[in-house]
């Protein structure tokens, strides 16, 4: 069996977002991690890994520098990596993101496509039901179970909803996005890392793209444009008092919600 | 494709169980100041399912002047591809300029297959929508589109936000965060136009199998749906001690909610986490009581109408979005809070 998992590179946000000076965002003083959801759906591959034997390749798209989760995800135990990058793809929406990878992943034999939900930076969680799309194969999103039926060549899929799950069963070769509930992801092994480090990626560049139209890829690809983007004004703090008792705190709030007439 | 040709601001109705989700309710509502603003007078909501067309006078009530109804026992419960096969083939028959979708755990899914198929952009859980120019100002040597589409939305875990438009491609497709829009008063009696359209379902290999559905039953109130909001954070110390915002949110007819501190330590359940990974919410009063303010928290409270802070600690980043805040001991403050507002409330 054949896993393939699309892994990110993304900035940290939960360890605390960095701001310059200037109050705009410091992307370059955050750590550069592997997404989290991505590392949940990596995890599940080496599961089956483990448990069938599948072979695992890691596929990333980004700046060059993103040779670095992809090594982190063949220390964790995945065996082929591959690293989409090109300036021409550059500036991608999701839609031309989705058509790029898919561009590759048809160069790759697959029976199974796993991508995390979304990625912390964008947290579109469109990427991965895009692709599906792009090489017409079966999508389950929000995965929180997988389970994989070899020789009936079917997965039973625990998806999660807001107030229910379903468990849904598919034909492979299928694409299913990972939830970071979906399990606890390993750690790299110290002789993992040590080997990783030697390992051959695989580079494609725009010509390495299995039937991708000029028109469906990087910024002139993608069919959203940006109008603004700007670092989140913060609304203006209000009042903040130290009062000298509980008693006079719990008159002030009091106070305030009588006069903005709440009772 | 001829741009011109797409016209009308449609949302797509979710049903679950033959209910309509809220969401269908506050798109409604949205897509209503859209079209005046395109000149466009028909709000047309498109609902897919399977025994679901009585449906339709309850969205006439909320706003939609025209329900295209896809009716087929393919759409019983939501799969991907049927859902998607009916979504697009309305897209391409009924060419609609404006699509909006909720950014539900069904929209989130069906969205993106959708934008794929169509070959249009889709802009994520989006906070805001107007129209407008793009760009926004003139900008030599390109075009200046006016009556765009322009959707907000918040990235990098609520610390960044963007503008993004669609002006090459129709329709211009956004999912929006639900919790975020408002409904309309309903207008009782109302009655749309039904358009019953079947596009035809042939199974193929992107058909998946429900093989079980298991529904987890929810006691708690709505969160989304309260004006009054009591919610607390890791500072309430214990699950026991929320005692007391129960009690205060008992004498506000409010709901308590909490933070996903409270959530991680096991302490309350998913429904009832605000912020970015819980829900948006938008109360008339929000108390956030022992809850630092994170700025994924903030995320989904900042738009309440009032908020009132209480925390010991002076440098919490929630004073920074408060409209009153109170440094002090909440064990204290709020019993006591409590008890005066039961006193002022038996004066009146």
């Amino acid at each position: 069996m054949k896993v393939v998992v699309c892994i990110k590179q993304v900035p940290d946000t939960k360890g605390g977002v960095k701001f310059k000076p200037d109050g705009t965002l410091d992307r370059g003083a955050m750590l550069a991690i592997m997404n989290p959801d991505d590392k949940a759906g990596l995890e599940a591959a080496l599961r089956l890994k483990d448990q069938y034997g599948a072979e695992v390749t890691v596929v990333t798209m980004g700046l060059p520098k993103a040779d670095a989760v992809l090594r982190e995800a063949m220390a964790m135990g995945a065996d082929k990596a591959v690293l989409i990058t090109d300036r021409v793809l550059g500036g991608a929406d999701t839609w031309a993101t989705s058509s790029t990878i898919a561009g590759a992943l048809r160069n790759l034999e697959y029976d199974l496509i796993i991508t995390g939900r979304q990625a912390i930076d964008g947290d579109t969680a469109q990427v991965g039901p895009q692709i599906s799309e792009h090489l017409h194969i079966p999508v389950i999103s929000y995965a929180e179970e997988i389970k994989v039926d070899e020789n009936a060549r079917t997965v039973e899929v625990k998806r999660q909803f807001e107030d229910r799950y379903h468990i849904v069963k598919a034909k492979m070769p299928c694409l299913i996005t990972a939830l970071s509930e979906l399990n606890e992801p390993r750690y790299m092994t110290p002789g993992g890392i040590f080997e990783a480090f030697d390992r051959d990626v695989t580079v494609w560049g725009r010509n390495d793209l299995k039937d991708v139209d000029d028109s469906n890829i990087g910024l002139k690809g993608s069919p959203t444009q940006i109008a603004k983007a700007s670092d989140k004004v913060k609304k203006g703090a209000g009042e903040k008092v130290v009062p000298e008792s509980d008693e006079a705190a719990a008159d002030y709030i009091l106070g305030k919600l009588q006069e903005k007439k709440v009772v | 494709m001829a741009l011109t040709d797409y016209k009308g601001v449609f949302i797509f109705a979710q049903q679950v169980d033959g209910e309509l989700s809220n969401i269908a309710l506050e798109l409604l509502g949205k897509a209503k100041d859209l079209a005046n603003d395109i000149d466009e007078k028909k709000v047309t909501a498109v609902l897919l399912g399977d025994g679901v067309g009585g449906l339709a006078d309850k969205l006439a009530e909320y706003g939609a002047d025209r329900v295209i109804l896809v009716d087929d026992p393919a759409l019983k419960d939501y799969r991907t591809e049927p859902y998607t096969h009916a979504l697009a083939s309305v897209i391409d028959e009924f060419k609609p300029e404006i699509l909006l979708v909720g950014a539900t755990a069904i929209g989130r899914d069906l969205g993106p297959r959708v934008s794929s198929r169509v070959h249009t952009g889709l802009t994520a859980d989006c906070t805001q929508l107007d129209i407008g120019d793009f760009p926004l100002n003139p900008v030599e040597g390109q075009e200046q589109k006016h009556k765009q589409l322009l959707m907000t939305r918040p990235a990098f875990g609520g610390n960044t936000i963007a503008t993004i438009a669609c002006p090459e491609f129709r329709p211009q497709m956004a999912t929006v965060r639900p919790g975020v829009m408002q409904k309309i008063a309903p207008i009782s009696g109302a009655k749309a136009e039904v358009v019953n359209y079947n596009p035809g379902f042939a199974e193929n290999d992107c058909y998946t199998e429900i093989l079980k559905i298991v529904k987890e039953v929810s006691e708690i109130e709505d969160i989304q749906a309260a004006k009054i909001l009591v919610s607390g954070g890791r500072g309430v110390g214990s699950p026991e001690n929320f005692k007391i915002l129960e009690d205060l949110a008992k004498v506000l007819h409010g709901t308590v909610s909490c933070s996903r501190a409270v959530v991680d330590s096991g302490w309350k359940p998913k429904d009832m986490q605000v912020g970015q990974t819980g829900k948006t919410v938008r109360p008339h009063v929000y108390f956030a009581i022992g809850i630092s303010g994170a700025i994924q928290h903030v995320a989904g409270m900042e738009e309440s109408d009032i908020i009132v802070a209480i925390n010991k600690d002076e440098n919490a980043p929630i004073f920074d979005v408060a409209d009153y805040g109170v440094v002090g001991d909440l064990n204290k403050i709020v019993p006591l809070l409590t008890k005066k507002l039961e006193a002022a409330l038996a004066a009146k």
